[in-house]
C-alpha cells in the first residue's frame, strides 16, 4: 500500500513539475512574440536605427544578418561538403580517421567567444580585414564547418548500400557515384541539416562583436556597386547584425524606446529562426516524399 | 627496387580501381577518356582531403594563437598570481583571475544544480508519463527552444528575471549568480531534457517488463531500473549542458553584474570568464598585458571545453563496452 501512495505522489510531482517547467517555457516564447510583434511593422524592418531619438528601425541590421548568413554558407557549404564526403567515402577506418572526428566534435563544442577572440586576433588585426562582413563571415565558418562536415557525413553514411553498389557495378567512377549517384538521395538531410544550422549561425552574437563589428555606416540602398564604402553589398565594410544589435541597446542605447527596439528585434530573431525550422522540417517531409514515392 | 614498382603499381591500381570497370584502356591520347576520368576522380579526391585537413588547421590554430597570446601573460604576471589572486585592476597592473574561474564554476554548478533535476524529470515525463499526442508535440518544441538565439534569452533574463527578483529580495540587488544561473537553466533545460529523453526512450522494454514483473510500482521502475540503465545517456546529456553553460556569454554577460569580486553570495553582482572578456576586450590595447591576460583566460575556456568533450568521448566508449 505505501509503495502505491509513493508511485501516485511521485507521478503527481512529476506531472506537476514537467507541467510548470513547460508552462514556463512556453511563456517566455509567447512573451517574446506578444510583446515584439505590436512593435513590428514594415517601417520598423527597413529603416535605419535612430540614436537619441525615438523610432528606430532595424533596417540595415537585418539586412546585415542575411548577407553575412549567405556569405558564410558560401564559404562553409563547400568545405563542409567536402570534408563530410572524405570522412565518409575516402577515410580509411583508422586511428587518423578517428582524431578527425573527435576534432570535428571539439571544434563545434568551441565557446563561440573564443571564436570571436580567435577572429580578432587572426582575421582583424593579424590579416588585417578589420571589422568587415568577411571577418565575421570567416569567424562564422569556424562555428558552423563542423556542424556541415556532420551532417553530410551522416548523411551520406544514410545512403543505402545498394544504391552505391549499382553505381559501382555499372561501370561508375568513384566521383561520379558520389557527385551523381550518393549526393542527390543524401540531399534532402543534408538540406535539413543546413537550415537548422543556418538557424544557429543567424542568431550568433558573441563571436560577431570582434570580427564583423558593432557598428554599421550610413547605407546607401541604391548603391549596388560592391566596391563602394557605402555599398551594401561591399563585403569589406563592418556591419552589426541583428544579434548584436539587441545586445548593444540593452547595454548602451540611448534612444527613448530602447526597450521596444529590443523586443521588436528579439521577435524578429525568434521567428526567423522559427521559420528557419519550419522549413527545414517541410523540406524534409516534402522532398523525402518526392524521392521515395511515398504518399 | 622491384618491391617499389610494385607498391608503385598496387597504389596506380587503387587510383585505377576507382574509374571503375567499364575502362580497360585509354587511347593513348593527352585527353582521352581515361586520363580526363582521372583527373576529376584524383582532384575531387584531393579536394575533399583538402577540406578535411582544413578543418583539423582551423581547430589546431585556434589551439596554437589561443596558447600563443595567452602565454604571454606570464611574462609580467606570476602564474600563481594570475591563477590565485582575486585583485583584478588592470589599472593598477594586477591581474588576478581567481574571481573568474571561481565564478565560472560557480555557475556552472548552480546551474546543473538547478538544471539537471527538472531535465530528469521532464524527461521522465516524456518518455514514461505522457500520452504519446502530448510526447509528439513536446519534443519538437523543446528541439526548437534549443535553437534560440542567446542573446534572447539574456534580453529575457534582464526584462523579466531581473525586476522579479528585485521584487522577491525587496532591495535593489537583482543581477548576480543566481539571475545567470536561472538564465543558464532555461538554456540548457532543453538540451539535458531531450537526450536523457532519447536515453530513457532507449531502454528495452524487457527491463520494465521484469521489474513490473516482480511487482515493482511505476515510481520504482523509474527510479530504480529505467535511469540507472540510462545513466551514460543521461550524463552525456549533462556533460553536453555544462559545455554550453561553460561557453555561454551573451545570455549571461546581461544578468551577471559584470563586476570583478568574489561571488559569495547569490545576489551579488560578479563575473564569469566569459563576461569579462566579452566586456573588456575591446576596450584594452593590442598587445598589452591586460589583452593577454584576457587571451589566457579564453585558452582557460577553451581547455575546459575541450576536456568535457574528451570525458564524453570516454563515457560513450565506456557505453559502448557495457
Amino acid at each position: 500500500m505505501k509503495a502505491k501512495t509513493a508511485d501516485k505522489l511521485a507521478t503527481s510531482i512529476i506531472v506537476a513539475v514537467a507541467a510548470f517547467i513547460v508552462l514556463i517555457l512556453a511563456g517566455l516564447l509567447g512573451y517574446i512574440l506578444f510583446r515584439g510583434l505590436g512593435h513590428i511593422s514594415f517601417d520598423f524592418l527597413t529603416s535605419a536605427p535612430e540614436t537619441i531619438r525615438k523610432g528606430g528601425g532595424i533596417g540595415p541590421q537585418l539586412f546585415n544578418s542575411i548577407f553575412l548568413l549567405v556569405l558564410t554558407m558560401i564559404i562553409t557549404i563547400p568545405i563542409g561538403l567536402g570534408a563530410g564526403i572524405y570522412m565518409s567515402e575516402y577515410a580509411p577506418p583508422n586511428r587518423i580517421t578517428n582524431s578527425i572526428r573527435l576534432i570535428v566534435e571539439v571544434l563545434s563544442s568551441v565557446p563561440s567567444i573564443i571564436v570571436g577572440l580567435f577572429g580578432l586576433l587572426i582575421l582583424v588585426n593579424m590579416f588585417g580585414l578589420g571589422f568587415s562582413l568577411f571577418s565575421g563571415a570567416l569567424a562564422l565558418t569556424v562555428f558552423n564547418l563542423p556542424l556541415m562536415v556532420r551532417i553530410t557525413e551522416q548523411a551520406l553514411k544514410g545512403v543505402p548500400r545498394e544504391q552505391k553498389e549499382a553505381s559501382l557495378a555499372l561501370g561508375l567512377s568513384k566521383w561520379k557515384t558520389i557527385t551523381s549517384v550518393m549526393l542527390p538521395i543524401a540531399l534532402p538531410v543534408i538540406l535539413t541539416g543546413t537550415i537548422l544550422a543556418a538557424g544557429r549561425v543567424f542568431g550568433e552574437a558573441a563571436a560577431l562583436l570582434f570580427t564583423a563589428g558593432m557598428s554599421s555606416p550610413r547605407l546607401d540602398f541604391t548603391d549596388w556597386n560592391p566596391f563602394s564604402p557605402f555599398s551594401p553589398l561591399n563585403p569589406f565594410r563592418p556591419a552589426e547584425t541583428l544579434a548584436v544589435h539587441i545586445w548593444k541597446i540593452n547595454s548602451e542605447g540611448l534612444a527613448p524606446d530602447a526597450a521596444q527596439i529590443a523586443a521588436g528585434a528579439s521577435a524578429v530573431l525568434v521567428i526567423t529562426v522559427l521559420l528557419f525550422n519550419f522549413a527545414a522540417r517541410w523540406l524534409g517531409r516534402y522532398m523525402h516524399r518526392k524521392f521515395t514515392a511515398i504518399k | 627496387m622491384q618491391l617499389e614498382t610494385s607498391v608503385q603499381s598496387l597504389k596506380m591500381g587503387t587510383e585505377e580501381s576507382e574509374l571503375g570497370g567499364s575502362i580497360k584502356a585509354g587511347s593513348g591520347r593527352m585527353l582521352d577518356r581515361k586520363n580526363r576520368l582521372l583527373f576529376y576522380n584524383r582532384s575531387f579526391k584531393i579536394a575533399c582531403i583538402a577540406s578535411a585537413s582544413f578543418v583539423c588547421l582551423v581547430l589546431f590554430s585556434i589551439l596554437f594563437f589561443m596558447f600563443r597570446t595567452g602565454v604571454l601573460t606570464f611574462r609580467d604576471v606570476p602564474m600563481a598570481t594570475f591563477f590565485f589572486s582575486t585583485d583584478w585592476s588592470p589599472e593598477n597592473e594586477s591581474y588576478g583571475a581567481f574571481v573568474f574561474i571561481f565564478g565560472t564554476f560557480a555557475l556552472t554548478l548552480l546551474t546543473l544544480l538547478i538544471s539537471v533535476p527538472l531535465s530528469i524529470i521532464i524527461a521522465v515525463f516524456m518518455a514514461e508519463v505522457a500520452p504519446k499526442w502530448m510526447r509528439n508535440l513536446l519534443r519538437p518544441v523543446l528541439d526548437l527552444l534549443v535553437g534560440i538565439p542567446s542573446v534572447v534569452y539574456g534580453f529575457l533574463g534582464l526584462t523579466i528575471l531581473i525586476p522579479l527578483l528585485r521584487n522577491i529580495t525587496g532591495t535593489n540587488m537583482g543581477d548576480g549568480i543566481l539571475a545567470a544561473a536561472i538564465v543558464l537553466t532555461i538554456m540548457v533545460l532543453p538540451t539535458i531534457s531531450r537526450i536523457s529523453d532519447d536515453a530513457i526512450s532507449v531502454v528495452p522494454r524487457k527491463y520494465r517488463d521484469a521489474s513490473y514483473a516482480l511487482g515493482a510500482t511505476r515510481f520504482q521502475t523509474i527510479f530504480k531500473v529505467t535511469i540507472p540503465a540510462a545513466r551514460s545517456g543521461i550524463m552525456y546529456g549533462v556533460i553536453l549542458g555544462m559545455a554550453r553553460a561553460i561557453g555561454e556569454t551573451m545570455a549571461v554577460v546581461m544578468v551577471i553584474g559584470n563586476t570583478p569580486q568574489l561571488a559569495d553570495a547569490l545576489f551579488k553582482p560578479t563575473s564569469v570568464l566569459t563576461s569579462n572578456i566579452v566586456m573588456q576586450i575591446s576596450n584594452v590595447p593590442f598587445d598589452s598585458t591586460w589583452n593577454n591576460a584576457l587571451y589566457m583566460m579564453g585558452f582557460l575556456l577553451l581547455v575546459i571545453s575541450l576536456l568535457m568533450i574528451v570525458l564524453v568521448r570516454l563515457l560513450q566508449q565506456k557505453g559502448a563496452h557495457r
